[in-house]
């Protein structure tokens, strides 16, 4: 298994190299560059800054820049916030970002699993109904309906809790924002869980420990629980880039520092290196997850095998 | 309980079928309600009124769902909504059905190293952090409303072409793909005759689920303001302009965003259901 | 682990708790703390707050020595002399020296520093030539007598130099950050304003603390200042509602009307020194050469009902292009400005007809905004507006605003396009400028020798009402050939507790936090 994560890792460098190029291109590709404005500057000190940030050189050559930076760690000047790199705002926003998708998985997690397995043993009652129910509208109606909503009733009307992030500087701060985030995931991985449950429960060896004398929790923690995860497992990967996507618009509507606001700006404002470094930074981040995630479906799934 | 699962199994499949049979039929009166309704209707979705904004519904007139915030008729612009929304969704799943089923059976079925490279293509783009993609390609090509279709279908395909791969590997043992093949029968005819129409069955299935996806990605977009251009409006941008008007006028959130989620839902029973029937074919 | 989180989640509240922390909403994040590099509205209010020009604004919009307790001008308008404090200190205990003024003045013409003002002061000596790297920055025509003292020479009479030398971008350098472009990291910076910044979190939250040093600290009220990054109105509003703010940067137009029946005298709603336009390309047809078509769209605009149904949070309809309110000027209307709309759109389309355009042969035009809900709002009014009383339909066109700017530069397709323009400072030469057919920034494409000479002649004035003139002459002048369609003026909006005191208003929209002090009492 070693072996093999070492392979895989390898194997993604000229992954990464991939991504890198795509994003540098298409970043360069939209019109209109990091310092219009509409006072016009003038030619002199335009062709300053351009001296300054090498935009006057040619596109190849700038890359070649950029990567020979990267590699050594320095994601470069951010075109946006002048007084600040690329690295320092990565550092700052990507422990926020982590910290709510990682809350926010938790929540779905433990929340979406409970939930579906309820659902599974009151299968076609009023409890799996109304589970379900709930369900079905966490994924049918966007998060930038429920956060505001949320916001608006929690916050503003009842203010049990915070409205922003800047307010404050307790665990409340984070509770809003996690809870609009993982709530899609929730309806979904309830949703998994009920189906692989319920499969899951009608199979042989089940009815095996049922017939043993086993009581119910029992057989769901030491013989159902383990083979109904594999389909949430293999759901973790889009969980994740649910979360990710959520997360863009949770921290908009809270204003959380995180590294989506960052994007979206950086997008906007034409900020090339900042755009370009959180690129990076997730792509790798990806890679590694995926490769937590096969490796995690190795230990629980032992039909499969690693070479 | 063996008698209970198999009553049970029976009332399943009964329950699928209606299942099916409901939100199919939900959708479909709700697309052709979205498409005729407005020849009915005296209101076009242009068309400004300022003596009345934010009328709520019913109350000025004509206005059977009210007036938004420049006056514009609520009930056309919804079903506009509707339209784009369904028109945006199908298309981006039909490109991303197209690329997936074709990249899938292509590396599924010719195999060896063809396929690993194909697959090891697959991954590298599956790291690419997507949202941030289609944010960029919003930006690059300045929210062209083909694009919307493209950089959603770019999205979806990977899934498709994965598990088509997979339905394709146990294919291909296939007796009759077999015989095709010990006929002389050339690849392309092959990938084209015999096994793509066996995908079918996985691939409808899919579709409803990727679907929804694209629909909630078309929505999110029109948050960022990267979605479709003004005069013209999809449900999520409804949405999203209802919220900031929540309470004011909750109609403007309560009638798109309802319809949304019937929508969505019906979807995902729709895709429920066929999973249903697909595996219970499926399985001996 | 859950629960762990909710027994912590004892979160504090800062407003309310300790009485001499003032939480105000910021638009957006400042792009830089660099009073020379800085460029925005947000970055200069908060640098207003750490830093300090020779002069600076009273709480209700009087000019005030500030660094400078005096200062002489020489009577062809071409020197200038100031005396700076002798208690001015920078926030370390250093004494606020003239050459420090003279430091940060070099900085900004510069051209390694890319600084966007700098343009601001090429009527100093040698500032163009310092801009174009022709000299070196050492060569401006600034100079410390000594260490108290300050001379500014000037090339020609700048009649608005001493509210110009309130701009950030004029505030002194200490002699550590020198000439070149320094990483500027929070520890660092000097400050020789009222405030002196503790901490900076990109996007959500910058930290001020009181100056124990500055000259004026006893006059200063509240100890700590928290600006929050805020860019979404709505949420601004929210926060304000949930009481995390005392003021806010912004009002949404959405609830505005909710808002105004609620919390009607927490709203701040001023006169503003900027005006929202629609522009005609006029390098290229249709609108070249076309006075006709250009009045009669001007005509048919009916901005009253934008402003009072579209906008609706106070803004005054334009009919001149430089703000009433503005400094030694009185402002020239537009031709039809008396006249009743039906009487406009009864001109505007015999005009349209004399254009050569009719129901059959409407005009082809686009206009271009970008994306924004009010931009997209008053859009579609005007679209509506034309359609109806002229009978063509203008072609909308939403773009994101890097993609607008580029058009509009480059002037190759653009034809109506939406811009803004806010003063710089107090004087109507701000806006006038940007008509010249020399700036660069003239996106109209507009070249009128007349203009351009009125113009000259304004700027060759050292008598104030001489130049005014002059000036109001050359307004005449672009109004008449309808160069521009001004919609309206701009206003500033705020919410503001009411246990703030100090809080006036005024045309620049400063809000100097030294000025703003907590009720405890409320």
């Amino acid at each position: 298994m070693v072996k093999y994560s070492l392979r895989r890792l390898l194997g993604a460098i000229p992954t990464l190299l991939l991504v890198v190029v795509l994003a540098f291109l298409l970043v360069h590709a939209a019109p209109g560059g990091p310092f219009d404005s509409e006072r016009v500057l003038p030619e002199a000190i335009k062709q300053n800054i351009d001296k300054y940030y090498h935009l006057d050189e040619p596109l190849p050559q700038q890359f070649v820049r950029y990567i020979w930076n990267a590699v050594r760690g320095d994601l470069g000047p951010s075109y946006r916030y002048r007084d600040h790199t690329v690295s320092q705002l990565i550092a700052g926003s990507l422990p926020i970002s982590i910290l709510l998708g990682s809350l926010a998985m938790l929540l779905a997690v433990v929340v979406g699993i409970a939930a579906g397995t309820v659902a599974a043993l009151r299968q076609n009652t009023v409890v799996d109904r109304v589970v379900m129910a709930f369900a079905m509208t966490g994924i049918s109606i966007p998060i930038f309906v429920i956060a505001p909503v949320l916001v608006l009733f929690l916050a503003v009307k009842l203010q049990w809790l915070p409205a922003g992030w800047s307010g404050s500087t307790g665990a409340a701060r984070l509770l809003l924002p996690v809870i609009a985030l993982a709530l899609p995931q929730i309806a979904y991985i309830a949703r998994l869980t009920r189906a692989s449950m319920i499969d899951v429960l009608a199979s042989p060896f089940i009815r095996t420990a049922r017939a043993q004398g086993l009581g119910t929790y029992a057989v769901i923690r030491y013989h159902a629980l383990k083979p109904a995860m594999l389909p949430i497992v293999s759901y973790m990967g889009p969980a994740a880039a649910g979360i990710l996507t959520g997360s863009v618009v949770v921290e908009q509507i809270f204003g959380i520092p995180g590294v989506g606001q960052f994007f979206v700006a950086g997008a906007l404002n034409r900020d090339y290196t900042l755009v370009l470094g959180i690129v990076i930074v997730y792509a790798a981040m990806i890679i590694t997850m995926n490769l937590i995630v096969d490796l995690i479906y190795g230990v629980i799934d032992p039909r499969v095998r690693y070479r | 309980m063996i008698t209970i699962s198999a009553a049970s199994n029976a009332i399943g499949r009964a329950r699928v079928s209606r299942l099916i049979s409901i939100s199919g039929g939900i959708l479909v009166a709700i697309a052709v309600i979205a498409i005729v309704a407005p020849w009915l209707s005296p209101n076009n979705y242009l068309d400004t009124d300022f003596d009345n904004i934010l009328a709520a519904p019913g109350v000025a007139g004509v206005h059977l769902f009210g007036t938004d915030d420049l006056g514009r008729d609520l009930f056309v612009r919804t079903m506009m909504g509707i339209q784009v929304t369904l028109l945006v969704a199908l298309v981006a799943s039909f490109v991303s059905l197209v690329i997936g089923v074709l990249y899938g059976a292509i590396a599924g079925y010719v195999g060896g190293r063809v396929d690993a490279v194909m697959m090891r293509i697959v991954d590298t783009l599956y790291a690419l952090p997507f949202i941030f993609i289609v944010i960029l390609l919003m930006v690059v090509f300045e929210r062209n409303f083909l694009l919307i279709f493209v950089a959603i279908g770019a999205i979806n395909w990977l899934d498709m072409a994965r598990i088509v791969r997979g339905q394709t590997l146990s294919l291909k043992e296939k007796e009759y793909v077999e015989a095709a093949r010990l006929t002389g029968v050339s690849t392309v005819r092959i990938i084209l005759r015999h096994i793509v129409p066996n995908l079918i069955g996985i691939v409808i299935v899919y579709i409803t689920l990727t679907i929804p996806q694209a629909i909630l990605v078309e929505s999110f977009l029109s948050f960022l303001g990267l979605g479709i251009q003004e005069p013209q409006t999809s449900l999520g941008a409804l949405v999203d302009a209802g919220v900031s008007q929540k309470e004011n006028a909750a109609w403007m959130l309560l009638i798109p965003g309802g319809l949304l989620a019937l929508i969505l839902m019906c979807f995902n029973f729709l895709g429920d259901g066929l999973r249903d029937l697909f595996d219970a074919r499926q399985s001996p | 682990m859950v629960l762990w989180l909710l027994v912590v989640a004892c979160g504090t509240k800062d407003v309310g708790q300790s009485d001499s922390t003032l939480h105000r909403g910021l638009g957006t994040d400042p792009e830089s703390l660099d009073a020379q590099k800085a460029r925005s509205v947000q970055a200069a209010n908060v640098l207003r707050d750490i830093g300090e020009g020779l002069l600076a604004y009273s709480a209700d919009g009087q000019l005030v020595p500030a660094a400078a307790e005096r200062w002489e001008i020489a009577d062809d308008g071409l020197t200038y002399t100031f005396t700076i404090r002798a208690d001015a200190r920078w926030s370390n205990g250093d004494p606020l020296t003239a050459m420090h003024f003279v430091l940060g003045l070099r900085r900004l013409v510069n051209p390694a520093n890319a600084a966007f003002y700098a343009n601001t002061i090429t009527d100093i000596v040698n500032a163009e030539a310092i801009i174009s790297s022709d000299m070196s920055a050492d060569e401006l025509g600034v100079a410390a007598i000594d260490a108290q003292t300050l001379r500014i020479e000037l090339t020609q009479p700048v009649p608005y130099l001493l509210s110009l030398l309130t701009h950030p971008s004029t505030f002194p350098a200490h002699s550590k950050l020198g000439n070149v472009d320094t990483a500027n990291s929070t520890g660092t910076r000097l400050s020789n304003g009222a405030y002196k910044l503790l901490s900076w979190e990109p996007g959500s939250l910058l930290r001020l603390q009181r100056n124990e040093h500055y000259w004026n600290n006893a006059a200063t009220a509240v100890d700590l200042v928290h600006y929050h990054v805020i860019v979404e109105e709505t949420v601004e509003l929210n926060r304000y509602r949930a009481g995390e703010l005392h003021t806010t940067d912004n009002v949404p137009p959405e609830n505005f009307a909710a808002i105004k029946e609620e919390r009607g005298d927490e709203l701040r709603i001023s006169q503003y020194l900027g005006t929202y336009y629609f522009g005609f390309n006029l390098t290229r047809p249709p609108f070249k050469n076309n006075p006709h078509l250009r009045q009669a769209l001007s005509m048919a605009m009916d901005r009253d009902v934008l402003v009072e149904k579209i906008t609706g949070r106070g803004e005054s309809a334009a009919y001149s292009w430089v703000p009433p309110g503005t400094d030694n000027y009185a402002p020239p209307q537009l031709s039809y400005t008396n006249l009743e709309q039906e009487e406009r759109n009864a001109i505007a389309r015999s005009l349209y007809h004399q254009a050569g355009y009719s129901d059959d042969k409407p005009v082809q035009v686009e206009l271009r905004y970008n994306t924004s809900d009010t931009q997209r709002r008053i859009a579609l009014a005007v679209q509506a507006m034309w359609r109806e009383a002229l009978g063509f339909e203008v072609t909308l066109v939403g773009e994101e605003f890097q993609v607008l700017l580029t058009n509009v530069r480059e002037a190759q397709i653009t034809e109506i396009f939406r811009g803004s323009w806010i003063g710089d400072y107090n004087d109507a030469s701000t806006f006038l400028n940007l008509l010249l057919s020399s700036n660069p920034a003239n996106m109209m494409g507009y070249a009128s020798e007349e203009y351009d000479s009125l113009m000259q002649r304004a700027a060759a004035q050292v008598e104030p009402r001489r130049r005014r003139l002059y000036l109001e002459e050359a307004e005449r002048a672009l109004l008449a050939d309808h160069a521009i369609m001004p919609v309206y003026f701009y206003v500033s909006k705020h919410l503001v507790r009411p246990e703030v005191r100090g809080w006036e208003d005024n045309v620049l929209d400063y809000h100097y936090s030294q000025h703003l002090s907590l009720d405890v009492a409320r």
